[in-house]
Parts: structure tokens; C-alpha cells; sequence
């Protein structure tokens, strides 16, 4: 029988989080060993029988008490410390990420690249590059968990989360689902396929999608009538799209709000939360009519609109 | 001795020369109505010490099927549908239905109101309307269990259990809202009591640690079930009528429900544990004949433990979403609250220092929490550490730490009162050698159970998985292997402790020579506890060892 | 020094620590109902956060006539209540069943104000789900769920009031309070108080946002 005892470290963070773990480790077997060790021999000097001094001991009580009070302290406060200083490398993707569209629904994993190639239960990345996952649910929460890279990621209905992470080994590695999500939960599992850049690209281009995912963005835009109102001089005024992604835009309640992937996905599924100022709330929800991975095209497209020409309209 | 007004023949064990008067057993009569319409909070603990085991049993049958289930990577022997619903009774029963009523509601009924010297608790009547209120809980639920189940784990995230399950959450909902108040209750009656029933000098630092710790579990009891009952309440409607709150289609929060949930439940595991701590206080002391290290230390520590545990919830949500500073609030308190409980081990361990130490039954327990509770409470700093917890959350890892802190902190501190009270509440002494025996097998049962969990953890085995990859097998097959074990170690203090009921020795009032009030009163006490009012002149545990080396103890 | 009407139960050593008791085991009580709205409260407080306009427009829809009506019947029904705990401690028979009588007739009539109310609000769609009223933000939907299960549970929990101070009534009436023994009163008057607070943060908090 295998006798595992640590999986792979196959992404950048996966070392310094097995050195946390190294370092509880050892503190916690010093721990039980000190504690363990110590009643042990209390438990043999001063057992029932034996003759050994029990007459009251003298300790320095509060000085003792404050010292494995205070000892303990500052050992939580050191791991705490370096917990959190890993942490914020953990959560925040360096720059240059290239990004890949995850939706979770029950009971099974739809990845989506921005070149167009479509996934179940695999997601294929190449090696060395900073990789962050969109991730949406279609349905209930649901949680990308890959163990090899020591990353996890809640999928919330409603939002997007993400999560990054940067290959160091060539390899496959285990996908678990791991928020409780119905019947088939143990089976929401696959595969997380680190390539050597060449053999990516060309994993990529053999899958011959037929559109990218702002091409297919594209075309849901018009068929769901969005350039009726948001291109060019139509009778009802809507806001630009041309560059809107990552700008600021100011809202009617006097906020400012910045115009990421969440932003632009509640403007089209619950509209009249957060006017443009200046814009009438006329935009009807589209809630119903979009799913997730549509969601995620229509963005994709959105975002690859560059600034406008300043010429063109209003 | 604290004395007893008036009546030092209490005390003599030598037989009586008066006719015995009856005890609590006896008074009132045996009949199922005297039992069904008491107020006497003995016979209320015993009432709760029933039914939690009836609890205790089928939550014990359903964990046995899982590990069955999963000696072998595929699911095989049970359907998907079946394990779901196997780990939410599970948990729903074990944590609401067992472990939460345990030792505050079987030991701590009885025993409290005797240790401070009372007749009673402040509201007997509602004491009563307490267990059956968790009566009327336990009912939904095992209605809900046997019209098919239940299969959104213990957690009842939504939107899975407020949208999309198919089986009978707004029924165990309500149990669990239910009983929820009968605890609330307890709690309320446990405060009151303690603060007003004192006997005449007995000032609050010269309360046995056993009340300190149950005292800051009522308050947590009291402040932090209530929300757990909006909680569900808010959920259930939502079920039922789509009122969504937590439905993000309406710009609901479905992580709002974590929050709300958490803010009970992470309070929760101290109501969990606590009382567990306090039994530990009152046996090592009792066992190494020695006052307890630091006895002000341990009490403001189980304070401590009560408020620090209000301000730590978030760490069971450090990968939802939440935000990454409002994750390092949540790790920096979870590791402030394991200092006042690695202050109590200290304490317990420097206890052992120059007593005067013997290996009874409730020792072995006590010794045994608190190396499992160590091991557990160690695991949770693991679990505190913000992206080391990032890859261990909703792993076995996290199964690990829970258990060995519930079943290897509190079942076993359970298990360890209950044999110290034995004699008391039922006037028989438990046959000392099967106790022993069966705390050293449930030591070794729980070790090989859960501790290969952490290893499978680590490795990333994800919880609640009904079929795994055959990389864990291993580490499954010990912990079902390990299962047994305990299961059996279980079965025997069950049999010999009904066995002893009509067949062990009688216990004189003190067996143990213990300093606690509740022993200068027979075994089992009459329905009022104490002839006369005992009036209290010195502090707890005013043992001495060096004179116990010469008393004569009991089974020594 | 023991009113000899009224037996001290026998768990306790005599009157002041029965009252004492019975005192702190309502405080005790109340500070678990402060938690078990406060779930509800911190909601509301959340949402009404991300979403101000919707819940600014909910609002609007609340019918202020009937809860300002009612915040003022509610708080004149404290003022009765302190009075009949007044009256016990003064052993004024007489006024402490008429003060009662006089707060229950009061919370009645917010039960009925709010039966009408409710009505109304049905009448005008607030009830969330499919056929909720048209041309109001979708997280209006989230107001209305608050409303109806903050209102909801409140109105549950002045019946209760009302069936306590029934049975106190009754009690009164046969003579068993007195300077000597009224924590019974004193008791449920700490509970009513706590409904009608309840009531105080709960009408500016549904009913006047953006209304002056």
C-alpha cells in the first residue's frame, strides 16, 4: 500500500506553506513532548506509595503563570505574523497574470480560456506563467481546491472570487471540489495539467475553437440587443463601453465605484443598484436570460473594447 | 471539613442508627408520572443522561457506516444520497442533541446545585420545561431523520439548504431551534443559580473551578443560541416561502448566512468544551490529593476563554470570500484564544507536582484529555495560520482537530465525570478494573481513528466525500480500523455502569475522599441534597497529600 | 417580614433571594432576546448599507400613519405598566389591576392597528416573491423580507406580553400583590419594556428613511 505522507509542491506558494507547516510541526510535537514528558514523570515520582518530598513547594506561582502566559504570547503573535505576511502573497496575484474563466455548477467544472478552448473537469496551464482563475457558480457555493498548489477558492453564486497561481512542475495533478454542493459532490473532481509553454500553446491551438471568448462575447451582445442602446445613436442613452473596463465611474449617489468583472456583472443582471450619474435607470435585468459562462464572454468582450475614439457619438 | 450545621452523623459512615432516609431515588416514588413531572434537578440530570445517549447511539450508528463506507475508495456500499445524509445526522445529533446538552445538562444539573450547596436550581420548573423542550427538538429531528433525512451537512449552508436540497431541512431545522432554547434555558438557570443559591460562605473565589467553567459556558449558552435560532428561522423562510435574504438572484448574501452562522457556532465548541475542562479540574485534583495550580489562573482563564470565543468566527470562513483583512482579525484572535487553554494544561500539569497520585478510572480519563486536548488545541494553531489553513479548510485535517478536541476533549471528559459521579448519582460503584481497561482501549480506539486523519489531510483529502482517490486508502482503512476500536471502548462503560445499577457494590457517601460538598452528603443524596444548609469557611481541593499517603482510600 | 399569603418556593432560603433571582433571571432572559433580534438587526443593517437607495425606497411604502400610531400607543403602554408596578409596591390593589388592565387593552390595540396594517401592505403587493409590487428595485424585496419577520416577531412577542399580563391580572385581581411580594410585576414589566424598545429602534428603522 502507498504511504503518502506530502503531496506535490507544484506551484510557488506550495514551499512557504510547507515550511509554516515544518515550523507548527516541530512546535507542536515540542509541545506534547514537554507536556507529555512532564507529566509522565510526575505521574512516576508521585504516584500513591511512594516515598518522595509532598510538602507544599515554594514555586513562584504568578511569576510562573505569567511567564507561560506571556511566553506562549509571543510565540502566537511570531506565527500569526509570518502566517499573515504568506497569506498576502497567497492572495494577491503578482502582475501580468494571465487569466482563465472557471464556472462550478453541479456536479461538474467548466473552464474557459480566453482563446476560446473549453474544458470539463481539466484545466490545462502552462508552466511558470502567473495563472489567476475567474471564478463563477452557476448554482450553490462550491470551492476550487488544488492541493498541489495549496490554493483553495470559495465559488459563490452571485459573485466572482479568484484565485492565482504560478506552476513550478510539470505534472497532474488532483482538482477536488471542496464546499459541500449536493449528491455528487465527491464527484465534482479532475485535473490540473501543468505543460511546458510550447507544448501549451499548442494544446491550444489544437483544440480549434471556433471563437475566443470575447468573440463569443461579441455576438451575445448583439443577440441580446445591448448594442441597441449602448452603441451608437440610439433614442435611449446609455452609458459607453469603450474602455469602461477598470475605470473609475461615478455613480448617481455621488460613490465611485471601480468597473471590474463584479461591477460589470451586476449591471447586467440587477441593473438599478448603481446608476451611472447621469443615466436614467432604464436598463431591464437580464437575469433569466444569461448564464454564467455567457456572463463570463459578454465580459471578456467588454473588456477587450479599447477607449474610444473620442469622435464617435455623444 | 466545611461544616454541617448540626449534623456531623452525615458524615459517619458507620451504619445509621436511625432508619436511612430515603434518597432522591426513592422520595416521590418510581413511577413514570414521578419521573416525567419532576422538578428535582437530579432527576433531571438523569432524564437528560438518558436521552442524550439514545442520541449518542444513532449519530454513533451513522459515523460507524461512514467508516465503513469508506475502507475502500469507491462508494460502493452506500448510495451518494445515503452518505449525505449519513454525515448530517452525524453532526446535527452529536453536536445539538449530544454534546452540546452533555456534561451541562446530565452532570451539571446534578452537581451543581449540590457543590454550592443548594437545594435545587433557581427555577426548577423550568429546568423541566428545558429537557422537554430538548425533547420536543430531538422529535422533529428524528422525524426528519426517518422521513428520509437530511443532506445539507450540520452547516446548512445556503444556498444549497435554503434552494436546492431535496430532503427535510425546515424539520431538522426546527428541532435544532428547538432544543436550541431548551439549552438557552439551562443556561439562563445555571447563571441565576450560581449567582443567588451560594450557601452562606461561599464567595465566589471559594467556588470549585467545575462551577467557574460552567458559568462561562451558560453565558456563552445564553448569548450566542440565539442567534443560532434566527439564524435557521431566517433560513427556513427562506425555503419555504423564497423570502430571500440570502438568495443572491434578489442581491442576497449567501455568505451573510456563514457569518450569522458562525458567530453561534464557533462560540459553540467552547460551550463544547469547557465543561469538559471542568471536570478535568475537579477529578486531577481529586486524584493527586492536591490543590490545583493557580486556581484564580484557571478561573479567570475559563472567562477568558468565554469572550475570546465571541471574536473569532471568521476563521471558519477564511477562504468564502471574506475579506483578507477581515481574515487576519479572525487569525490573530483564534490564536489569542488558545492562550487561556494552554494556560490550563500548564495548570493541570503542575497540579500533578507533589500530590499524592493514584490511577483511578476518572484519572485515566482526565490524563487522557488532556493529552488529546493538547494535540488538539496544537492543530487548531495550524488551523488559525491563515494560508496554511487556505489548503488544510474542508479537509480531513479539520475533521482531525474537531474530534480530537470533541471526542478526545469532551467525550472523554464525559466519560471521566460520570464514572467520579456514579457513586453519587447512583449510589453503586462501577467495577474499577473494566474502567480502567476501557479508558486505556478508547485512548488507544481514538488515536488510531483520528490521527492518521491529519496525514490524509494534509495530503488534501477533501471532507464529506463519499468516494476518494485511492492515494488516502491507507489512512482511511486505520481510521475505520481505529473506529472499531472505539466503538467497542464505548460499549463497555455502557454495560457495566447499567450492570453496577443493580449489581456493584454500594457506594459509601465519599468513596473518592473528595473536598466538593456534594460528597458530605450520602450516596445517592436525599431529594433535597443537605439535611441542613452547609456553611463554607475555607476554599476547594483543601487536600493534602502528604496526609493521604496515610488515609485509606477506596479500591487503594 | 413574608407576606403570609405567599409561600417562598422551597429552593430558596427566603423572599429577597426568590426575588433577587427571579429578578436576574429576566435580565438574563432579555439579554438573550436582545441577541435573537440583534441576528435580524445586524441583516438589516448590512443591507441597508449596500443597498440604500432600494431600502430608502421600500420604506416609502411603509404606512407611517399606522406605525407612528402605534409607536405612541406602545409607548403610553410602558407608562401604564411602570404605574401598575408603582401601584403594587404602593399594595394598591385597585390600581394595579385597572394599570394593567389599562396596558393590555393598549397592546391590544396595537395588535389590531397592525392587523390593518398588515392588510394594507398585502393589499399593495409587499409581499416578496414572484407577484411582489412592481417598479421598486429588486433588493426592495430584501426590506420587505426584514420588515415582515422583525415586525413578525415582535408582534409575537407583545401576544405573549399580552397572555403574561393577563394571567398577572388575574392574579391581582385575587389579591396577591402587595409592597410585600410584586416581583411578578415588577418582572413582566421589565419584559414589556423590553417589547416596547424593540419597537423604538424598529420604527425609525423601517419606517423613516429619507421620510421628514
Amino acid at each position: 500500500m502507498k504511504f503518502p505522507l506530502f503531496p506535490d509542491q507544484a506551484s510557488t506558494i506550495a514551499k512557504p506553506i510547507d515550511q509554516l507547516y515544518f515550523a507548527l510541526t516541530g512546535l507542536s510535537a515540542l509541545m506534547v513532548m514537554l507536556i507529555f514528558l512532564t507529566i509522565t514523570f510526575f505521574l512516576f515520582k508521585y504516584r500513591r506509595g511512594k516515598r518522595v518530598n509532598r510538602g507544599p513547594a515554594h514555586i513562584p506561582q504568578t511569576a510562573i503563570e505569567v511567564t507561560w502566559i506571556v511566553i506562549p504570547l509571543l510565540l502566537m503573535m511570531g506565527v500569526f505574523a509570518w502566517g499573515a505576511h504568506v497569506y498576502f502573497q497567497q492572495q494577491r496575484p503578482p502582475q501580468g497574470a494571465m487569466e482563465i474563466n472557471v464556472v462550478g455548477k453541479q456536479w461538474m467544472w467548466k473552464v474557459q480560456h480566453p482563446e476560446g478552448n473549453r474544458e470539463i473537469n481539466e484545466l490545462h496551464v502552462p508552466v511558470g506563467r502567473i495563472v489567476q482563475l475567474i471564478l463563477a457558480s452557476q448554482d450553490v457555493i462550491h470551492s476550487f481546491y488544488l492541493p498541489a498548489f495549496r490554493t483553495k477558492m470559495d465559488v459563490v453564486p452571485g459573485r466572482y472570487t479568484s484565485e492565482w497561481f504560478q506552476a513550478t512542475k510539470i505534472g497532474s495533478y488532483h482538482l477536488f471540489c471542496a464546499e459541500f454542493c449536493g449528491t455528487k459532490h465527491s464527484e465534482m473532481v479532475g485535473r490540473v495539467i501543468v505543460m511546458d509553454p510550447v507544448d501549451y500553446e499548442n494544446w491550444l491551438s489544437a483544440g480549434q475553437p471556433a471563437s475566443t471568448m470575447a468573440q463569443e462575447g461579441e455576438r451575445i451582445f448583439s443577440e441580446l440587443g445591448c448594442s441597441g442602446c449602448h452603441v451608437g445613436n440610439s433614442v435611449v442613452r446609455a452609458p459607453p463601453l469603450e474602455g469602461l473596463y477598470g475605470k473609475p465611474v461615478p455613480l448617481q449617489n455621488g460613490q465611485i465605484v471601480k468597473a471590474d468583472e463584479g461591477y460589470i456583472r451586476d449591471s447586467i443582471l440587477l441593473p438599478n443598484n448603481q446608476i451611472t450619474a447621469g443615466y436614467q435607470p432604464l436598463m431591464p435585468t437580464y437575469q433569466g436570460h444569461i448564464n454564467e459562462e455567457q456572463l463570463l464572454q459578454l465580459i471578456a468582450y467588454i473588456k477587450s473594447l479599447g477607449p474610444r475614439n473620442p469622435e464617435v457619438r455623444r | 471539613m466545611n461544616t454541617l450545621v448540626d449534623s456531623p452523623a452525615i458524615l459517619d459512615e458507620s451504619p445509621l442508627k436511625t432508619a436511612e432516609p430515603p434518597n432522591y431515588l426513592q422520595e416521590g416514588g418510581s413511577t413514570l408520572k414521578s419521573w416525567l413531572l419532576t422538578t428535582d434537578h437530579k432527576r433531571i440530570g438523569i432524564l437528560y443522561l438518558y436521552s442524550i445517549i439514545f442520541f449518542f447511539l444513532i449519530a454513533a450508528v451513522a459515523a460507524a457506516l461512514m467508516r465503513m463506507e469508506l475502507i475502500t475508495p469507491p462508494g460502493d456500499m452506500v448510495s451518494s444520497e445515503m452518505y449525505n445524509r449519513l454525515f448530517t445526522i452525524h453532526g446535527v445529533l452529536m453536536v445539538w442533541f449530544f454534546l452540546i446538552p452533555s456534561i451541562p445538562a446530565t452532570l451539571g444539573n446534578f452537581v451543581i446545585p449540590m457543590m454550592i450547596g443548594a437545594r435545587d436550581v433557581s427555577f426548577p420548573k423550568l429546568n423541566l420545561l428545558s429537557w422537554y423542550l430538548f425533547i420536543a427538538g430531538g422529535l422533529f429531528a428524528l422525524g426528519a431523520i426517518l422521513f428520509g433525512g437530511v443532506d445539507t451537512g450540520w452547516t446548512f449552508y445556503t444556498p444549497f439548504s435554503s434552494a436546492y436540497s431535496n430532503t427535510h431541512v425546515v424539520a431538522m431545522a426546527t428541532g435544532v431551534f428547538i432544543a436550541g432554547f431548551g439549552s438557552i434555558l439551562t443556561g439562563l438557570n445555571f447563571i441565576v443559580t450560581i449567582h443567588k443559591m451560594r450557601c452562606p460562605g461561599l464567595t465566589w473565589f471559594r467556588l470549585p473551578l467545575f462551577i467557574w467553567s460552567l458559568y462561562a459556558t451558560s453565558i456563552i449558552l445564553v448569548l450566542a443560541t440565539p442567534v443560532l435560532a434566527i439564524t435557521l428561522a431566517l433560513m427556513a423562510l427562506e425555503r419555504i416561502w423564497g423570502l430571500g435574504i440570502f438568495d443572491p438572484k434578489l442581491g442576497g448574501d449567501p455568505v451573510l448566512f456563514q457569518h450569522l452562522f458562525w458567530f453561534y457556532s464557533h462560540p459553540a465548541v467552547y460551550i463544547m468544551i469547557l465543561p469538559g475542562m471542568a471536570v478535568v479540574s475537579e477529578t486531577i485534583t481529586c486524584f493527586s490529593r492536591k490543590q490545583i495550580f493557580g486556581y484564580h489562573f484557571v478561573a479567570f482563564a475559563s472567562v477568558a476563554i468565554a469572550i475570546l470565543g465571541f471574536v473569532a468566527w471568521g476563521h471558519h470562513m477564511f477562504v468564502s470570500s471574506q475579506s483578507i483583512y477581515a481574515g487576519m482579525v479572525f487569525s490573530m484572535t483564534s490564536f489569542l484564544v488558545s492562550v487561556p487553554s494552554a494556560v490550563k494544561v500548564f495548570n493541570w500539569t503542575m497540579t500533578l507536582h507533589r500530590g499524592s497520585i493514584t490511577f483511578h478510572t476518572p484519572m485515566l480519563y482526565a490524563l487522557g484529555f488532556i493529552g488529546l486536548f493538547t494535540v488538539g488545541g496544537l492543530t487548531g494553531l495550524f488551523v488559525a495560520t491563515l494560508p496554511v489553513d487556505v489548503h488544510l479548510t474542508d479537509t480531513y485535517f479539520v475533521v482531525a482537530h474537531f474530534h480530537y478536541i470533541m471526542v478526545g476533549g469532551m467525550v472523554t471528559a464525559f466519560m471521566g465525570g460520570l464514572h467520579y459521579w456514579w457513586p453519587k448519582i447512583s449510589g453503586r460503584m462501577y467495577p474499577e478494573k473494566l474502567g480502567q481497561l476501557a479508558a486505556l482501549v478508547m485512548y488507544i480506539g481514538f488515536n488510531l481513528t483520528f490521527f492518521p486523519q491529519f496525514i490524509m489531510g494534509y495530503l488534501g483529502m477533501p471532507r464529506r466525500y463519499h468516494a476518494y482517490p485511492e492515494e488516502f486508502q491507507i489512512y482511511h482503512v486505520l481510521s475505520s480500523a481505529g473506529a472499531s476500536i472505539l466503538g467497542a471502548a464505548y460499549l463497555l462503560p455502557f454495560i457495566y455502569l447499567l450492570w453496577s445499577l443493580k449489581h456493584g457494590k454500594k457506594a459509601p457517601a465519599n468513596p473518592w475522599q473528595a473536598t466538593g460538598l456534594e460528597w458530605q452528603t450520602p450516596s445517592p443524596p436525599p431529594q433535597h441534597n443537605f439535611r441542613n444548609t452547609p456553611v463554607v469557611d475555607r476554599g476547594p481541593y483543601d487536600y493534602s497529600p502528604e496526609k493521604s499517603e496515610e488515609e485509606v482510600i477506596y479500591g487503594q | 417580614m413574608a407576606n403570609s399569603h405567599v409561600a417562598v418556593a422551597e429552593q430558596f432560603d427566603d423572599m429577597p433571594q426568590q426575588q433577587e433571582a427571579s429578578t436576574l433571571g429576566m435580565w438574563t432572559f432579555l439579554a438573550t432576546e436582545v441577541l435573537f433580534f440583534g441576528g435580524m438587526f445586524m441583516a438589516y443593517i448590512i443591507y441597508r448599507n449596500l443597498y440604500p437607495h432600494a431600502f430608502a425606497a421600500a420604506s416609502g411604502h411603509t404606512i407611517l400613519l399606522y406605525g407612528t400610531i402605534n409607536t405612541g400607543i406602545l409607548l403610553t403602554s410602558s407608562l401604564t405598566m411602570a404605574m401598575a408596578v408603582y401601584a403594587a409596591q404602593q399594595s394598591n390593589q385597585k390600581w394595579v389591576v385597572r394599570y394593567l388592565l389599562l396596558t393590555i387593552f393598549l397592546g391590544c390595540c396595537f395588535l389590531v392597528i397592525k392587523g390593518f396594517e398588515y392588510h394594507d401592505d398585502l393589499k399593495e403587493h409587499l409581499w416578496p416573491g414572484p407577484n411582489f409590487k412592481q417598479g421598486l428595485p429588486v433588493q426592495a424585496q430584501i426590506f420587505w423580507v426584514l420588515y415582515w419577520a422583525m415586525t413578525g416577531l415582535h408582534a409575537l412577542h407583545v401576544t405573549v406580553g399580552l397572555g403574561l399580563l393577563s394571567v398577572l391580572a388575574w392574579l391581582a385581581r385575587h389579591g396577591k400583590f402587595s409592597e410585600h411580594y410584586n416581583t411578578p410585576v415588577e418582572v413582566s414589566g421589565l419584559y414589556w419594556h423590553f417589547v416596547d424598545i424593540v419597537w423604538i429602534f424598529l420604527y425609525p428603522l423601517l419606517y423613516l428613511i429619507n421620510r421628514y
